[in-house]
C-alpha cells in the first residue's frame, strides 16, 4: 500500500494538537515566515515557479504563473483573496486545515503577501463553516497580537491585515469572480473574462490573487524546502502532495495525502480505503468533485505517447495526478473522489448532482440558468416514474447546449456530470423508461 | 477649420469581409456596419456590457504565428495567413476589434449556439404572444424565427412568476416573460440614476423587482419598457391598447423642453397611441422623459379649443379672421409670441409685428433642469424666436413691459400666438383695456377673455421645426388630422399668413415647405438648408451671434453649457 506523505495534514487528528498559536509555535511554526521577510519577495516568487505548485482548488492552475500575471504596474493595491468557499460536493480538506491547524494557512497566507507586496487579504469562508469562522479570527487575532501579521511584522515595515469574510451560502461563491462580487456586496454575479481577469481587474477593480487554501499551505511547504526539492516530490509537472477525499461506498472514506500521481485508482480504493462495502461491487468513480466527469469502473483508456504511439491505461492503474486524470477524459479537480457501488442507479444519482446545480446556478447567463434547471426537471421526471427513452439521448442534449457558452466554468461543471453519465451508463437510463417503476415510498424527495 | 483627428481605424474580417472599424468598436457594430445581423438581447449600445444573454456567441480566430519566430503561418490552400479559429465561441458584444481579428458568423457551431440559447429562452418562456403588447417588436419573436429550431422539446412543468406586478404608475411588469437580461437593471443606474431595480432569487427562479419600499416612478421610468426585448415591462398607459403592426410612425420632437428629444408618434385613423423616443446620438440617445410621452393626451381632451369666438361667443371662422384682422388694421399693436412656435411661426410672427410695427415678446419658462434629458428652459424653441429675429434678448417670465403699455393705453391690442398671457402677468384689468387675439389650442385664462379666438393645431398635427439648446435645428411631422371635434383648428402657419396677407398685402403662403424658400433667402443662418434635406438627427446651426446670452440650461445629457461658451472664445 503506497504510503501517506503528510506536509499539509501532518498535524491533523494528532492527539495533543490543538488550534492555538502556542501549539503552533512548538511544533516551529512561524520560523518560516521569519526567514521569508528577511528574503526578497522576487525570489520567494521563484521558489513558488519553480516549485510548479498548482492550485488545489480544482482548476490545477500553476500558483507561480498566477502570480506573474498579477498587474503590477498600475500602482493600484494587490489584494490577497484565500478561497476557503470550500462547496464542491465530495471535497473536505480546506475545513479540516481551518478548523485543526489555521496558524499553517495564516503562515501561508502572510509568505504570500509578502512576495506579492499585498497589504490587505481577505479569507472568503463558506458561511456554513461558523466553526471555522470563528476558529480563523480567533487564530488571526493571536497571530498579530504575536505580530505575525497586522502592522510592521516581525520588526519589519511590511504591514498586512487579515480579515474573515463569511458567506451566506452559495457554491457559486466559489468561481473567482463571484466570490469578489460576493466579497464587494453584490449578488454573486462572475464576471466575463475578458476583461475581467481578477490578477489585472479583481476586488474593487485592483490586481488580485485568488488562491485555495490548500495551495497556500504548500507556499509555505515550498518557501521551507526549496522549490526545487518540492518539484521533486509527487510527479513530473504534477509536483507536491495532495489531499484526496474519499466518500462513498468504501470501507474506510476519509482524507488522504499522497504524492501527486503516487497512488493508482486501484490502490486508493482498494488498499487505502479499504475496497467496496460487503457483498458489494465498484461501479463508478468521481475522481474530482462532482463537477468532474465520472470514470466508470473497468473501463480501459487509450492514451497517446510523445512520439505518436497508444498505450492503454485500466481503470485500476489510474495515476491520480492532474494530466492523467485530464487525459482520460476527467479532471484531478478539487480531490473530491465519490464512489459508487452496484446498489446506486446511476439516473437517480445524476438526479441528486442535477439538482444540486440546478440550485446553485446563480441565474446570470441563460445556457446555465435554464438548461440545468431543465436537466434537473428531466431527471426528477424520470426518477419519479416518467421517464421516456429519448430522455438520456435529450439530457445530453442539454447538457451539450450548455458547456462552452457560459460566462463562467459552472456551465462545464453542471454539464459534464450529465455528459459523462449519459455517455457511460446510456443503457440505464434508456431502461429506466422500461422499468417506468413509482418512486419507493422512503426515497427522499429531490429538492 | 481644425482638421478633426482621423480616430485609429482597425481592419477586421467578418464572414470573409473585410471592414476597418474605429479602436473600441465590438464585432456587434463591426458586423452591423457590414450588413451583418449578430442577434443579441442584453447588449444595448449605451449602456454597459454584461454578456449574459449569451445570444451574440460568434466563433473567434486569430492569424497564426510560429511561436518562436513570430513568422506569420501562411495556409497553402488558400494563400493567405492561417487562422487559429478558437474551439469556444466568443460573444461579439464583448470582443472589440483587435488587429487581424477573423469571426464567423453563419458556421455549424454559431447556429447550433443560436439554436440553444434560443431554447432555453422559450422554455420557461409563457405562451402569451396572444395577449401580449410586444408582439411585433419582440426580440424574442424575432429571433426565434431567424435562428431558433422551429419546434419544441421541453414536456416539464414552466416556472410560475408574478404575472402583473405595478411596478410604479406608469410600468406594469410580468416576471415570467423577463429572460434577465438586466437591461432595464443597467439603464436605471446607469441613465436614470435611480437604482430601483435589481434580482431576487437564484438560478432560473430569479425575479425582476423593485427595490421594497420603492417605486420605479422616475421621469424615465418608460425607457425600460423601450429597451425590454420582451413583453415583460409594458407601459400601463399603452397595455392591450393596439397592435403595434396597425400603427404609422411618424418622426417628432419633445416638445418639453430645450433638449429637444427625438420621439416617434404612434397612430392610426387619426389617433396617437403612445410616444416613444427616437435614435439621435447628438441629443437624446435613445431615450425621453416620460412626461413627453404624456402629451398625446392633450390632443383629444375636453379642454381643446374647438370653435372660433369672437368676445366668448362662438363665431364663423372667417368672422373672428376678419374681426382680428379689423382689431389689427386699427393699430396700437403688441405681438406676444411663444418659445413653443415652430421656427416658421415664429418667422410670419415677426413678419407680422414688422409689418403692424408692434413689438414683440415672448415668455420664458424656466424650471429644474434635471441634468439628463429635460432642461431648465422648457420652451422648446427660445432659440427660433432668436435665430429669426422675432426677439433679441432672452425673454423675461413676465410681460411687465407689455402690462405697463396696456395701462397707459399706448398698446389698444394684443396678438397672441400661443401663449396664455395669464401665465406672463397680464391681469384681468388688462385683458379689458386691450383686445386680445388669441391663437391656441386649449382653453385657459387668456382664451377666456379674448376678444377674438382662432383655434389651432397641436405640435402632432402639424409640420415645423424647432431649434433646441445645441442650436440644432430638427424638423417634426404631422403625425395625425385635426382633432375630431375640433373643427375650426386650423394650422397656425395659415392663419398667420392670412392675418399677414390681410395687413400688409404680402403673398406668403402658410405652407411650411414653401415658406421654407422664403426662410432660406432671409435668413443667413439657413442659406444652405433646404427642409427636404434637413438630416433626420438636425443641423448645428452658427451660434456665435448670440454665444454671449445668458441661457438658463444647465448641463444634460449632450449638452455642456462651458463647452459652448469655451468654444466661442
Amino acid at each position: 500500500m503506497p504510503p501517506q506523505r503528510r506536509i499539509i495534514f501532518k498535524h491533523i487528528d494528532e492527539p495533543g494538537y490543538s488550534n492555538d498559536l502556542a501549539c503552533y509555535v512548538r511544533n516551529g511554526g512561524y520560523e518560516v515566515l521569519k526567514r521569508s521577510v528577511q528574503r526578497k519577495p522576487e525570489e520567494l516568487m521563484d521558489e513558488v515557479k519553480k516549485s510548479g505548485l498548482r492550485g488545489r482548488g480544482g482548476a490545477g492552475f500553476p500558483c507561480g504563473i498566477k502570480w506573474t500575471l498579477v498587474d503590477r504596474k498600475s500602482g493600484k493595491p494587490i489584494y490577497l483573496i484565500v478561497n476557503a468557499d470550500e462547496s464542491e460536493p465530495g471535497t473536505f480538506k480546506d475545513r479540516y486545515i481551518m478548523e485543526q491547524d489555521p496558524h499553517q494557512l495564516i503562515e501561508g497566507i502572510m509568505i504570500t503577501c509578502f512576495a506579492n507586496n499585498v497589504k490587505q487579504a481577505y479569507i472568503y469562508i463558506r458561511g456554513e463553516f461558523p466553526q471555522g469562522a470563528r476558529i480563523l479570527e480567533q487564530a488571526i487575532a493571536e497571530a498579530r497580537a504575536a505580530n505575525f501579521c497586522g502592522p510592521n511584522i516581525l520588526g519589519t515595515n511590511y504591514s498586512c491585515e487579515i480579515y474573515v469574510h463569511r458567506g451566506a451560502g452559495a457554491y457559486i461563491c466559489g468561481e473567482e469572480t463571484g466570490l469578489i462580487e460576493s466579497l464587494e456586496g453584490k449578488r454573486p454575479y462572475p464576471r466575463i473574462k475578458p476583461p475581467y481577469f481578477p490578477a489585472v481587474l479583481g476586488l474593487y477593480q485592483c490586481p488580485t490573487i485568488v488562491n485555495n487554501v490548500e495551495t497556500l499551505c504548500h507556499v509555505k511547504h515550498i518557501v521551507d524546502m526549496g522549490g526545487d526539492a518540492y518539484a521533486k516530490i509527487g510527479t513530473p509537472n504534477n509536483t507536491g502532495t495532495r489531499i484526496l477525499c474519499v466518500s462513498g461506498h468504501v470501507q474506510r472514506p476519509g482524507y488522504y495525502e499522497f504524492e501527486v500521481g503516487k497512488v493508482t485508482m486501484g490502490q486508493l480504493l482498494n488498499e487505502v480505503c479499504g475496497g467496496p462495502l460487503p457483498g458489494r461491487k465498484f461501479k463508478a468513480v468521481i475522481p474530482g468533485g462532482s463537477s468532474a466527469k465520472i470514470l466508470k469502473c473497468g473501463e480501459v483508456f487509450t492514451l497517446k505517447n510523445k512520439d505518436g504511439s497508444t498505450r492503454t491505461l485500466a481503470f485500476e492503474d489510474i495515476p491520480m495526478d492532474f494530466d492523467t486524470l485530464a487525459a482520460i477524459g476527467t479532471m484531478g479537480g478539487s480531490g473530491g473522489v465519490i464512489v459508487m457501488d452496484d446498489s446506486v442507479s446511476m439516473v437517480e444519482a445524476l438526479g441528486n448532482i442535477n439538482a444540486f446545480y440546478a440550485h446553485e446556478s446563480c441565474g446570470q447567463c441563460t445556457p446555465c440558468r435554464e438548461g440545468s434547471l431543465w436537466m434537473k426537471k428531466i431527471t426528477a421526471r424520470m426518477v419519479n416514474g416518467d421517464a421516456r427513452p429519448e430522455d438520456g439521448a435529450l439530457l445530453k442534449n442539454v447538457a451539450d447546449q450548455i458547456a462552452g457558452r457560459t460566462i463562467c466554468a459552472f456551465g462545464e461543471a453542471c454539464a459534464w456530470p450529465t455528459q459523462s453519465f449519459v455517455l457511460k451508463f446510456g443503457d440505464e437510463f434508456k431502461a429506466y423508461a422500461e422499468t417506468k417503476k413509482a418512486k419507493p415510498a422512503d426515497s427522499m424527495e429531490l429538492v | 477649420m481644425i482638421q478633426n483627428a482621423q480616430p485609429d481605424l482597425i481592419t477586421v474580417n467578418i464572414d470573409g469581409r473585410e471592414i476597418a472599424v474605429p479602436k473600441g468598436t465590438n464585432v456587434i457594430e463591426a458586423a452591423r456596419r457590414l450588413g451583418i445581423e449578430v442577434p443579441h438581447y442584453c447588449y444595448h449600445p449605451k449602456l454597459t456590457i454584461v454578456g449574459n444573454c449569451r445570444m451574440c456567441l460568434v466563433e473567434m480566430g486569430l492569424p497564426a504565428v510560429d511561436p518562436a519566430t513570430k513568422t506569420p503561418i501562411m495556409d497553402s490552400a488558400t494563400g493567405k495567413q492561417k487562422i487559429n479559429w478558437m474551439p469556444r465561441p466568443t460573444i461579439g458584444c464583448a470582443t472589440n476589434a483587435s488587429p487581424g481579428l477573423h469571426i464567423r458568423t453563419t458556421t455549424p457551431l454559431v447556429k447550433e449556439c443560436r439554436e440553444g440559447v434560443m431554447e432555453f429562452l422559450l422554455i420557461n418562456h409563457p405562451l402569451d404572444c396572444p395577449i401580449c403588447d410586444q408582439a411585433g417588436e419582440c426580440s424574442l419573436q424575432e429571433h426565434a424565427t431567424g435562428y431558433g429550431r422551429g419546434y419544441s422539446r421541453f414536456i416539464e412543468d414552466k416556472n410560475v412568476k408574478p404575472k402583473r406586478t405595478q411596478l410604479g404608475p406608469r410600468v406594469t411588469l410580468d416576471d415570467e416573460r423577463c429572460i434577465l437580461c438586466s437591461r432595464c437593471v443597467r439603464f436605471s443606474q446607469e441613465i436614470a440614476k435611480d437604482d430601483v431595480l435589481g434580482f431576487i432569487d437564484r438560478g432560473s427562479y430569479s425575479t425582476l423587482t423593485c427595490y421594497p419600499g420603492k417605486k420605479l416612478e422616475n421621469n424615465y421610468s418608460l425607457n425600460t419598457v423601450d429597451i425590454c426585448p420582451v413583453g415583460a415591462l409594458t407601459s400601463t398607459d399603452f397595455r392591450f391598447k393596439m397592435r403595434v403592426w396597425f400603427l404609422k410612425q411618424t418622426d417628432s420632437i419633445d416638445p418639453e423642453s430645450s433638449v429637444g428629444c427625438n420621439t416617434v408618434i404612434w397612430s392610426r385613423e387619426g389617433a396617437i397611441y403612445r410616444i416613444t423616443p427616437r435614435s439621435n446620438d447628438e441629443v437624446n440617445d435613445t431615450w425621453m422623459p416620460d412626461s413627453g410621452r404624456a402629451l398625446y393626451k392633450q390632443v383629444r381632451v375636453a379642454g381643446r379649443l374647438a370653435e372660433s369666438k369672437i368676445d366668448g361667443g362662438s363665431a364663423l371662422p372667417e368672422a373672428a379672421l376678419a374681426k382680428a384682422i379689423q382689431l389689427l388694421k386699427a393699430g396700437s399693436v403688441a405681438v406676444v409670441g411663444s418659445g413653443r412656435s415652430s421656427v416658421e411661426e415664429q418667422f410670419l410672427t415677426k413678419k407680422l409685428a414688422d409689418a403692424l410695427h408692434a413689438p414683440a415678446w415672448l415668455v420664458s419658462r424656466v424650471g429644474q433642469g434635471d441634468g439628463i434629458l429635460l432642461s431648465a428652459d422648457r420652451n422648446p424653441n427660445v432659440r427660433g424666436a432668436l435665430v429669426t429675429g422675432l426677439i433679441k434678448e432672452l425673454p423675461a417670465a413676465r410681460l411687465t413691459e407689455l402690462a405697463a403699455k396696456i395701462d397707459s393705453g399706448e398698446i389698444k391690442t394684443v396678438l397672441s400666438v400661443g401663449e396664455d398671457l395669464t401665465g406672463g402677468g397680464l391681469t384681468a384689468a388688462q385683458f379689458k383695456k386691450a383686445s386680445v387675439i388669441y391663437l391656441g389650442t386649449h382653453t385657459n385664462g387668456t382664451s377666456a377673455a379674448s376678444a377674438v379666438v382662432l383655434p389651432t393645431l397641436t405640435i402632432f398635427e402639424k409640420s415645423g421645426t424647432f431649434i433646441n439648446q445645441q442650436f440644432r435645428l430638427q424638423k417634426f411631422s404631422k403625425a395625425v388630422p385635426g382633432a375630431a371635434g375640433a373643427t375650426d383648428a386650423t394650422d397656425d402657419l395659415v392663419v398667420l399668413a392670412k392675418l399677414l396677407a390681410a395687413v400688409s398685402g404680402g403673398t406668403l403662403i402658410g405652407d411650411v415647405d414653401a415658406l421654407w424658400a422664403t426662410l432660406k433667402a432671409e435668413i443667413p443662418q439657413f442659406s444652405a438648408i433646404t427642409l427636404a434635406s434637413l438630416p433626420a438627427t438636425g443641423l448645428l446651426l452658427d451660434r456665435t451671434p448670440w454665444a454671449s446670452l445668458p441661457f438658463a440650461e444647465g448641463e444634460t445629457l449632450h449638452y455642456k453649457p462651458a463647452q459652448l461658451t469655451a468654444a466661442t472664445t
